[in-house]
């Protein structure tokens, strides 16, 4: 339950940072769902079984299933690699977040 | 083709890329090696469907694991066909890409080649999580070309387009991955043969893989969820949305397809969502398309659009409907790039692809109009091309399933298709005759829109494989000098011929698809009869 509550928190938090105008509370937003996300995956390993699967004799009833924290371990390296490039388009694109100017794209033309 | 081959598909393209990467001065190599890479890609492709056309399937459990353990590749019809329409667009997208000045930027080789290996890998793989990393594979390049591809550096605009994109498709891709999470909290395995019916007689797993789809579908650019695709695709250089045109939307399609076809079996309950959902899609997404002033945004909203119609295929899951959905799907990857690649000459020659900048300036494009003609008749579903087959073909399985609303829906947008084509007909490639209407206005040589010019940008232009090369075939790149600007550009023959084959190339495979429709139908029929009974897919995975 309490792994429930802690995915609800950061998903709350995360649509509404997603939901900002400026594009670094919205990569913040992001960061916070794919930590949600990530708790939801070690979650679905079972949540009962807490002794880590490391050394030789391990006993099922009591170890963590390691496939999801194998799951958990990628996905934490692609939304960084990812959040590594929102960060530097957020620093590109910085004008385009204060005055908004848009939106019929006719002015590249222009 | 035997099954052991299937991880080089992934492999070979990455390895590739890497050494594409290697510092040589020039760039030559990198391209060369791109293109004789992509014509590989294309043989082998053809082989996989060849391997399978008898509806066997064809599968490799990676490591050598025992099945259900390793990550399964497993290769049948649909993904085989899938697969040699992806590298067909590929080859011809970085063709375009070469002669039009994109494929230029040092990056592009690597970057198309890790792209290629992404698109087969998801293609392949039997196994929901292995499908989101290779989406994130996929996703990757596709963030750097969209951003770089544009006078090799951002622009405002590319820049405002890759941060829609690439945030959406982190939101989304999170979703997926939440779905994944919840799929294997209530069934203990992400492996799709293993997950084989898990949807019929659970509702709870029905839902957690339902997440997927919705955020596969999300991908897709399906309707409540459009805006991003019209926005952000217009906003980089012409080849490369003409390149993302038939990869990442196509390949969440093809996801769609394969996981409801196994995991919920084709489920009757469901399939209203889908009619609603994808009906909704076929119109919404035709209406913005009539009411948008540059050519490729116009086209992107058809893409919207046309998404509808292939999804419609999986909505209907009856034999005919499957097998439409598929021939559909096929040709409408051919069909959208021809299109995106015949206007991205054009607004690789004369600079922009607004409608009203354009007819004052165009001049009479023979070859150009002919491939963008033939294509745009085929989108609308006029004989003799393959879009009529397609169409005719889903909507007699629509008139079968009873669907009568989904038909007119269908028919209904065909006609405004046909009309935003003449729209762009009538701006760019049939120039008024008349004598007494505006002459076409020379094209200057500052043909780039304001904001790409490198002069006026402070950021570093990327490096490039070769600078201009001084001669007029360089795409109007050597006339940036001062002095230049002035002048009109010249295109050499070669580089003309070289801007058109692209566009003309699948223009003719449209054609020839809609003449000869009877082969592909008989693919698209094995392909539907796998989804339709996937024993034979499910036994190949599990090994048992």
């Amino acid at each position: 339950m309490t792994l429930a509550l802690t995915v609800g928190a950061l998903t709350a938090g995360a649509v509404h940072l997603l939901l900002q105008r400026d594009l670094l509370r919205v990569v913040l937003g992001a960061v916070l769902l794919s930590h949600a996300v990530n708790l939801l995956l070690f979650a679905s390993g079972g949540v009962l079984r807490r002794d880590e699967p490391l050394g030789a004799d391990l006993d099922p009833a009591t170890t963590a299933d390691p496939l999801p924290q194998a799951f958990v371990l990628t996905a934490i390296v692609i939304a960084f690699a990812i959040t590594i490039y929102l960060l530097v388009l957020a620093v590109t694109g910085r004008r385009q977040d204060v005055d908004g100017s848009d939106d019929d794209g006719r002015e590249e033309a222009a | 083709m035997t099954p052991d081959a299937l991880p080089l598909l992934v492999a070979v393209p990455l390895v590739a890329a890497g050494v594409a990467l290697l510092p040589v001065r020039g760039g030559t190599g990198a391209r060369a090696l791109l293109m004789t890479l992509l014509t590989a890609n294309l043989a082998a492709a053809v082989a996989l469907v060849a391997a399978t056309r008898d509806s066997s399937v064809l599968v490799h459990q990676v490591g050598g694991w025992d099945a259900g353990i390793a990550i399964p590749l497993a290769a049948d019809a649909l993904s085989a066909l899938v697969m040699t329409v992806a590298a067909l667009l590929t080859l011809a997208c970085s063709a375009f890409a070469l002669a039009s000045g994109t494929g230029r930027l040092r990056l592009f080789p690597p970057f198309v080649l890790v792209l290629t290996a992404g698109v087969n890998g998801a293609l392949l793989t039997a196994d929901l999580f292995n499908l989101f990393v290779f989406i994130e594979v996929m996703l990757l390049p596709s963030y750097g070309l969209l951003v770089l591809a544009r006078e090799r550096r951002g622009t405002d605009a590319s820049v405002r387009g890759s941060r829609l994109y690439v945030v959406f498709n982190l939101v989304v891709s999170t979703v997926l991955l939440a779905g994944v999470a919840l799929t294997y909290g209530v069934t203990g395995t992400v492996n799709l043969a293993a997950l084989a019916g898990a949807a019929t007689d659970d509702p709870v797993v029905a839902a957690a893989v339902g997440m997927c789809l919705v955020a596969l579908a999300m991908k897709a650019a399906v309707v409540p969820v459009h805006g991003w695709l019209a926005r952000a695709y217009p906003s980089t250089s012409p080849a490369v949305t003409a390149l993302f045109s038939g990869l990442h939307t196509k390949v969440a399609i093809y996801a769609i397809y394969r996981v409801y076809a196994v995991v919920f079996e084709g489920d009757q309950r469901y399939l209203w969502i889908g009619l609603l959902v994808f009906s909704a899609t076929m119109v919404v997404g035709v209406l913005g398309a009539a009411g948008e002033q540059r050519m490729r945004s116009v086209l992107a909203f058809h893409m919207v659009s046309q998404i509808g119609y292939i999804l419609l295929g999986v909505a209907l899951f009856t034999p005919a409907g499957l097998t439409a959905g598929i021939f559909y799907l096929l040709h409408h990857m051919v069909v959208k790039a021809s299109l995106f690649l015949s206007t991205g000459a054009i607004e690789t020659r004369y600079g922009t692809d607004v409608l009203d900048d354009l007819r004052p300036r165009v001049r009479r494009e023979p070859v150009l109009a002919a491939a963008f003609g033939v294509a745009a008749l085929s989108l609308a579903g006029l004989p003799p091309f393959s879009g009529f087959v397609a169409k005719l073909s889903l909507v007699m399985a629509a008139l079968d399933a009873g669907q009568v609303a989904v038909v007119v829906a269908a028919l209904a947008v065909s006609l405004v298709t046909l009309l935003s084509m003449l729209k762009l007909v009538n701006a760019v490639f049939a120039p008024p005759l008349v004598s007494g209407a505006a002459a076409p206005v020379p094209v200057r040589a500052d043909d780039r829109p304001a904001g790409d010019g490198t002069a006026g940008g402070a950021a570093r232009g990327t490096a490039r494989g070769d600078g201009g090369d001084g001669s007029g075939g360089g795409v109007g790149v050597a006339t940036r000098t001062a002095t230049a600007r002035t002048s009109e550009v010249t295109w050499t023959r070669r580089s003309r011929a070289a801007l058109a084959a692209p566009a003309v190339a699948l223009a003719a495979v449209t054609v020839v698809l809609g003449l000869g429709a009877q082969g592909l139908l008989d693919l698209a029929g094995v392909a539907a009869d796998g989804l339709l009974d996937t024993t034979t897919y499910v036994t190949a995975v599990t090994g048992r």
